[in-house]
């Protein structure tokens, strides 16, 4: 543990020599390791957005690529005047004005939003239960929480499916302790949804409350003792507004991804109401509407952009700062 | 401060029942000697047997562990070159916009990371297959493997590679010999991380796949959303066992607390 990591290195080794070109040997090597990975997210990640918003504007065409207009290099200055005359918001105008879609975008959200909840329900006693127990055991019970993620997403929510069936392992076990009289449709149901996802994403809301639990100073909460306020009342007053960070943490990793959730309620979920990651597949790989599908995904990563910003911001602040 | 209260016990012990529970009966029925997946027909390794038959199955776990392989290695190598990036250029210019991007994935939803690169693929005309299943794969692991890289970097004596530089060691020849073993652990924990995602993915795979490039999420779901097989959870049950071989394969070959420091840092050092 040397000091150094909290305050900026005096002396940045791979850094600021090389840039100069001071040492000729190495300036194009420490280049290429900005380069290389830059160039690739370039390519692949931001790239792709432009493209995704260019196709939003365009029209559904019985054509390979199926949308218009095809923006042709070749033509030149002409071309692209062309290109931007013939762009159309028809997309957008579909997305706001059809029930679907706005319903669709709804359910999502409060899918998220209420799956966040239980989910810190759960992980808040779970990731306090860890850090609170003796320090030896802790790596194997953090190890446990991650293992699951390790193995399939697709592989975890089939099992619901194995268990929350209408002859499934749940019905036959509630039968037999007579707690119900006859088969309970649990599948194909919001209830499902709910499981599935609270069950898929339990490590992502535990391990970052557990890593501020578990770095909190034991010392503050004994001094809360020394003072006299009672165990119940340190918990409210101490621990749970220095682990506010991880419930940020923790809740955004969950809530955004959720958002766009598709495995989940496709396999889990009932027909009525589709969560818009759905819908979003169903206009691109049924419909072939890749215009919509485009417009879709533009508008949830409108809707998600707050979130993801705040998200980026306690990532960079956590990687970066004092740690 | 450290006891063991009830209240905690029970928390832990609920939580992690709920996160096992469902696996382990997977696991069990996968052995199931009856058909139908409800009722217990004795121990059997018949759907094993199954699919040693089911060629298109075999077919699709030899496509997705060879884009899993691929696609680990270069998300390895990007992704520490971007660790790198972050944690020993300083300021330079573009560092946010680079910032954004290593970290936006992590969150990023599926479907949308998937659309994106499938109109990209189709924008520059290239054919789909396995590797443009491949780069999409890199693209999403590589930033799983730059935090956990990243965050073995900021936490490791800075000292040594000083002293390798005072004594005239070049910058780049540093890395290679002393920067590099000494975070080795966490790339290879990186390297399976990314290799498990890629192995996983359904909705990026089902995006950017084309003809002959059908990987065993894919195929998975498709069995799956006609109903539960025991065939499928004969399957699940052969790629929980890799999983769990590998994991407990690279803890007994990297110190423990390395690993450790690697997993929390997946997830957790998020905060």
């Amino acid at each position: 543990m040397s000091t150094d990591r909290q305050t900026p290195p005096r002396f940045a080794p791979l850094a600021d020599p090389p840039l100069k070109g001071r040492d000729k040997r190495s300036a194009l090597p420490a280049r290429l390791v900005v380069l290389i990975p830059y160039a690739w997210l370039v390519v692949l990640f931001l790239a792709p957005f432009a493209i995704v918003l260019k196709i939003s504007l365009s029209q559904t065409a019985m054509a390979q690529p199926p949308y218009l207009p095809v923006f042709d290099l070749a033509a030149g200055w002409e071309g692209l005047k062309d290109f931007v005359g013939q762009l159309s918001f028809e997309s957008y105008a579909l997305l706001g004005s059809d029930w679907l879609y706005i319903l669709s975008y709804l359910k999502s959200l409060q899918v998220a939003f209420v799956s966040t909840l239980i989910l810190l329900a759960i992980g808040y006693p779970m990731a306090y239960g860890i850090a609170r127990s003796p320090r030896a055991w802790q790596p194997l019970l953090v190890m446990l929480v991650v293992l699951p993620f390790w193995t399939s997403f697709l592989i975890r929510v089939y099992a619901w499916v194995n268990i929350l069936q209408r002859d499934g392992l749940l019905n036959t076990v509630l039968m037999k302790l007579s707690i119900i009289g006859e088969p309970v449709a649990w599948l194909a149901s919001d209830t499902a949804i709910y499981i599935g996802v609270v069950y898929s994403y339990l490590p992502f809301m535990v391990l970052p409350l557990y890593a501020t639990l578990e770095k909190m100073d034991d010392s503050l909460l004994e001094a809360a003792a020394d003072l006299g306020c009672p165990r119940a009342r340190a918990f409210w007053q101490v621990t749970v507004p220095l682990s506010l960070p991880g419930v940020a943490a923790g809740a955004l990793l969950c809530f955004i991804p959720i958002c766009g959730e598709f495995v989940i309620p496709d396999l889990l979920g009932g027909s009525e109401t589709q969560m818009i990651g759905q819908t979003l597949w169903t206009e691109f790989f049924a419909n072939r509407d890749w215009p919509v599908a485009s417009a879709i995904a533009v508008a949830l990563l409108v809707l998600l952009l707050v979130p993801i910003m705040i998200y980026e911001r306690l990532q960079q602040r956590a990687l970066e700062g004092a740690r | 401060m450290r006891r063991l209260s009830p209240f905690n016990i029970t928390a832990v012990a609920l939580g992690l029942a709920f996160l096992y529970l469902p696996i382990a009966i997977l696991v069990i029925y996968s052995f199931n000697a009856s058909r139908l997946v409800t009722i217990w027909g004795g121990w059997s390794l018949t759907w094993y047997r199954a699919l040693l038959q089911d060629d298109a199955m075999l077919q699709a776990a030899w496509a997705s562990l060879r884009i899993a392989a691929l696609s680990a290695t270069a998300a390895t190598v990007l992704g520490t070159l971007s660790a790198v990036t972050l944690t020993r250029f300083g300021a330079f210019r573009g560092r946010l916009l680079f910032s954004s991007m290593v970290y936006a994935p992590l969150v990023m939803p599926e479907v949308i990371t998937g659309l994106s690169l499938l109109l990209l693929f189709v924008a520059l005309g290239i054919d789909r297959g396995f590797w443009t299943v491949a780069a999409a794969h890199t693209t999403l692991t590589m930033c799983f493997v730059t935090v956990i890289v990243h965050s073995r970097l900021v936490s490791f004596d800075r000292s040594l590679e000083e002293a390798a530089m005072d004594l005239g060691c070049p910058p780049f020849k540093t890395f290679l010999t002393v920067t590099l073993p000494l975070i080795a652990p966490a790339l290879a924990a990186g390297w399976m991380l990314a290799f498990s995602l890629s192995l996983d993915d359904l909705v990026i795979a089902s995006f950017t796949t084309g003809p002959g490039a059908t990987t065993l999420p894919i195929r998975i779901y498709s069995e799956v959303r006609l109903g539960v097989k025991p065939e499928v959870n004969a399957i699940c049950t052969l790629m929980i066992a890799f999983v769990a071989v590998a994991t407990i394969i690279s803890s007994l070959l990297t110190k423990r607390g390395a690993v450790r420091r690697a997993r929390e840092a997946t997830l957790g050092a998020a905060v």
